[in-house]
C-alpha cells in the first residue's frame, strides 16, 4: 500500500461519504471546533442515557476534509458499538479512550491504533505519519474532550 | 518565439539551456519528495532561494556583520555601506530615489506601517512639523476602499483604521468570473475616496488588476493609492511610478530573497509627511525626557537594528532576477501558464477560479475539485512530490464570493519546467479517481 492509500483507507472514504451521527438537536449542549488552518468545522454532541453516566450516541454536523468528517464519523459508530456490546462509555472511559487517540495520532506512525479498542477507527492510524492532517483528525475528539471537561466542571 | 507580456513588453522565453542554468542555481530542486524529484510549485506562497542569495545573506555574517548607522569602526562602516547599497538595488529595480525604499519585516508589516501612520496623522500626531501630516487625516464620512480580492493584510489593517477614525471602509465587489468590478469601482470611488488600497495581482486567481481603469479614478479625487505588489513584483517588472500609486509593497521572501524582510515604496512627499509607525533608536535627531524629533524617511521608518543580512540577501536576490530579465521571465512563465490553464481546462469536474483564460494573469492557478476537499486534493500532489499550497491562501472573502471554502492553488516560479506543470496535470487529473468518484481523467 502506499502512504497515501494508508492514509486515505477504503474506511474513511467510505464514512466521508456516507457519515454516521450526522444531526444535531436545536439547543442541545455542543462542543464547536475549528482547524483555521483548512477550514475544517466540527460541532459535535454527547447524548447521556437515562441515568446520566453513560454515553448513549455522539452527535455532530460539520464541514471540512475527508479525514475530518470521516474521523467524526467513525468516533459516532464507535459510540454505537459500545451501546450495543451493552458497555456504553463512563465519562472516565471515554476520556481515557481520547487520549489513547491522540497518543497514537502523535506518535509519528510508531503506535497504531488498538483495533480491539477502536474497531474501525483503527483506520485513521495512518494519519499519525502526516504530521499536518493529525488535527484533522483530532477535532472530533477534541470536541469530545472539551464536553467531557465541561462536565466535570 | 516572442510573447507579449502585458505591459506590452516583448521578450523571448528562456531557452531549454538558460533554463536548467536557473534551475541549477536552486540547491533545494536536487531534493527528492516521497520518492519524486520536487516539483516546487508554490512559489507564490514563498520563493526557493537561488544559492547565490544564501550566500550573500551568510557572506554577510562571516565577514562583515556590525549594527548599522551606529558606531564607527570599520566593520560598522561597511555593514552601513552594504545595507545602504541593498537599499539602492531596490530602489534601482524600482525605478524610484533610494530615500523612497523603507525596509520593513515582511509586505504586511508594510501595510500596517502606512495604516497606522494615517491612524497616527488622524489624531494629530504629526511628523515634527504635524502640519504635513495634516492633509493624511482620516475622519467620520471619509471612505477608505478595498477591493473583495485583497488578502487579509491588505484587508485587516484597513478595517483597523476605520474603526480608530471614524471613516468608512467599502471595497470593489469581484464578480462571479473572479474580475473586479469596474461598473461599480466607479461609482464607489468618489469624493469621500482618501484611500485607495488594492492589490496588483491576486494571489487567488493571478490576474493582474487594470490598474489604468482604477487609478485614474483615485487620482481625481485625490485619493492615496496604496498597491500590494507582493503577486507582481516576483513576475513583471514593477514601477510604481508608472503606475502612479503612491505606495506600493511586497515582501522579500517571494522574490527569491530571505524571509524577514519587505519593502516599502513611497512617494518621497507623502513618507516624510506621514508619522513613524515604530518608534526608538536610530530615528531620530534629538530627544529630550518629554519629547522627541524624527529623522526623514527612510530613516524615520526603520527604528531599531534593521534586518541588515536579509536586505542584503534580498538585494542579491533582485540582481538575480534583473540578471535574467523580468521580461524574460514573464514570457517563460506566460508559456507555462497558457499550458498550465490549458489543461486545467481539459480536466473535467473541476473549477478553476478566476477561470481558464490566459489574458493579463500570472503564473497561477486555484483548483476547485468536485466533491473533494483541497486538503484531500493536495495530498495526491504531496505524494506525487508536487509541493502545492492549499487552504483559502488568506483571502476568505474571495473565496466566499467564489463559493468555495478551500482550493488547491498551483504556482510557477522562475524555475518552473513544462514537465513539472504537466505532472502537476497528471496529479490533478487523478484526485477524483483516487477518492473513487468518476469523472477525473483527461477527456
Ligand atoms: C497578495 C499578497 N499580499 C500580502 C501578502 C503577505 O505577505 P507576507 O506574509 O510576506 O507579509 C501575500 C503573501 O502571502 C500576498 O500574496
Amino acid at each position: 500500500m502506499s502512504g497515501l492509500e494508508q492514509l486515505y483507507q477504503q474506511i474513511i472514504i467510505d464514512h466521508s461519504k456516507h457519515p454516521h451521527g450526522v444531526g444535531l438537536a436545536e439547543g442541545e449542549e455542543t462542543s464547536h471546533q475549528r482547524n483555521p488552518v483548512c477550514g475544517d468545522e466540527i460541532t459535535l454532541a454527547l447524548r447521556w442515557d437515562a441515568t446520566g453516566e453513560r454515553v448513549e450516541s455522539v452527535a455532530w454536523e460539520g464541514s471540512g476534509c475527508s479525514i475530518s468528517q470521516a474521523s467524526a464519523s467513525l468516533l459516532a459508530t464507535l459510540a454505537e458499538e459500545s451501546v450495543e456490546e451493552g458497555s456504553p462509555w463512563t465519562p472516565e472511559e471515554l476520556t481515557a479512550l481520547i487520549e489513547e487517540f491522540r497518543d497514537a495520532l502523535r506518535s509519528r506512525g510508531a503506535t497504531p491504533l488498538d483495533e480491539e479498542r477502536f474497531g474501525d477507527a483503527a483506520a485513521l492510524s495512518g494519519v499519525s505519519k502526516y504530521v499536518a492532517r493529525v488535527k484533522c483528525a483530532m477535532l472530533a475528539w477534541v470536541a469530545a474532550e472539551d464536553l467531557l471537561q465541561r462536565r466535570a466542571g | 518565439m516572442l510573447t507579449q507580456y502585458p505591459g506590452g513588453v516583448t521578450a523571448a522565453p528562456l531557452t531549454p539551456a538558460e533554463l536548467e542554468g536557473v534551475r541549477a542555481q536552486f540547491p533545494i530542486l536536487a531534493r527528492e519528495v516521497n520518492g519524486h524529484p520536487l516539483a516546487y510549485l508554490d512559489s507564490a506562497a514563498t520563493a526557493q532561494k537561488p544559492l547565490r542569495v544564501i550566500e550573500a545573506e551568510s557572506a554577510f555574517y562571516r565577514e562583515s556583520n556590525a549594527a548599522v548607522h551606529r558606531g564607527a569602526h570599520t566593520l560598522a562602516g561597511e555593514a552601513t555601506e552594504l545595507y545602504e547599497d541593498a537599499r539602492r538595488t531596490i530602489a534601482a529595480f524600482l525605478a524610484v530615489d533610494e530615500n523612497e525604499v523603507v525596509f520593513t519585516s515582511h509586505a504586511t508589516e508594510a501595510l500596517n506601517l502606512v495604516a497606522y501612520a494615517l491612524g497616527s496623522a488622524s489624531i494629530g500626531r504629526g511628523a515634527g512639523a504635524s502640519a504635513a501630516a495634516a492633509p493624511h487625516a482620516l475622519a467620520p464620512g471619509d471612505e477608505i476602499v478595498v477591493t473583495e480580492l485583497e488578502h487579509h493584510a491588505n484587508l485587516i489593517p484597513w478595517q483597523e483604521l476605520a474603526a480608530r477614525t471614524g471613516a468608512t471602509l467599502r471595497y470593489i465587489p469581484v464578480l462571479d468570473d473572479g474580475a473586479l468590478d469596474l461598473e461599480a469601482a466607479r461609482t464607489i470611488i468618489g469624493e469621500r475616496t482618501r484611500v485607495l488600497a488594492l492589490t496588483h495581482v491576486s494571489n487567488v486567481t493571478g490576474a493582474i488588476t487594470p490598474l489604468e481603469q482604477l487609478v485614474p479614478l483615485a487620482r481625481a479625487v485625490g485619493a492615496l493609492v496604496v498597491l500590494d505588489a507582493c503577486q507582481s513584483a516576483p513576475h513583471l517588472a514593477l514601477r510604481p511610478r508608472e503606475l502612479d500609486v503612491d505606495v506600493a509593497v511586497f515582501s522579500g521572501h517571494k522574490l527569491y530573497g530571505p524571509t524577514g524582510i519587505g519593502v516599502l515604496y513611497g512617494r518621497a512627499a507623502l513618507l516624510d509627511a506621514l508619522p513613524p509607525f515604530l518608534y526608538g533608536g536610530s530615528m531620530i535627531t534629538t530627544v529630550t525626557m518629554e519629547r522627541a524629533e524624527y529623522l526623514p524617511a527612510p530613516q524615520r521608518f526603520e527604528p531599531g537594528t534593521p534586518r541588515i543580512a536579509q536586505a542584503i540577501g534580498l538585494a542579491e536576490a533582485v540582481r538575480f532576477v534583473t540578471g535574467i530579465g523580468l521580461e524574460r521571465i514573464a514570457a517563460t512563465e506566460h508559456a507555462l501558464t497558457e499550458r498550465m490553464l490549458a489543461g486545467l481546462a481539459r480536466i473535467p469536474n473541476l473549477r478553476v477560479l478566476g477561470g481558464t483564460l490566459v489574458t493579463n494573469r500570472v503564473g497561477l492557478a486555484s483548483i476547485v475539485v468536485d466533491d473533494v476537499h483541497a486538503h484531500d486534493a493536495g495530498q495526491v500532489l504531496d505524494e506525487a512530490g508536487i509541493a502545492a499550497r492549499v487552504g483559502h491562501h488568506c483571502a476568505q472573502p474571495l473565496h466566499r464570493r467564489l463559493g468555495a471554502t478551500a482550493s488547491l492553488r498551483l504556482s510557477l516560479g522562475v524555475h518552473s519546467t513544462a514537465d513539472e506543470v504537466d505532472r502537476a496535470l497528471e496529479a490533478v487529473a487523478s484526485i477524483r479517481p483516487f477518492f473513487g468518484f468518476s469523472g477525473g481523467d483527461r477527456a
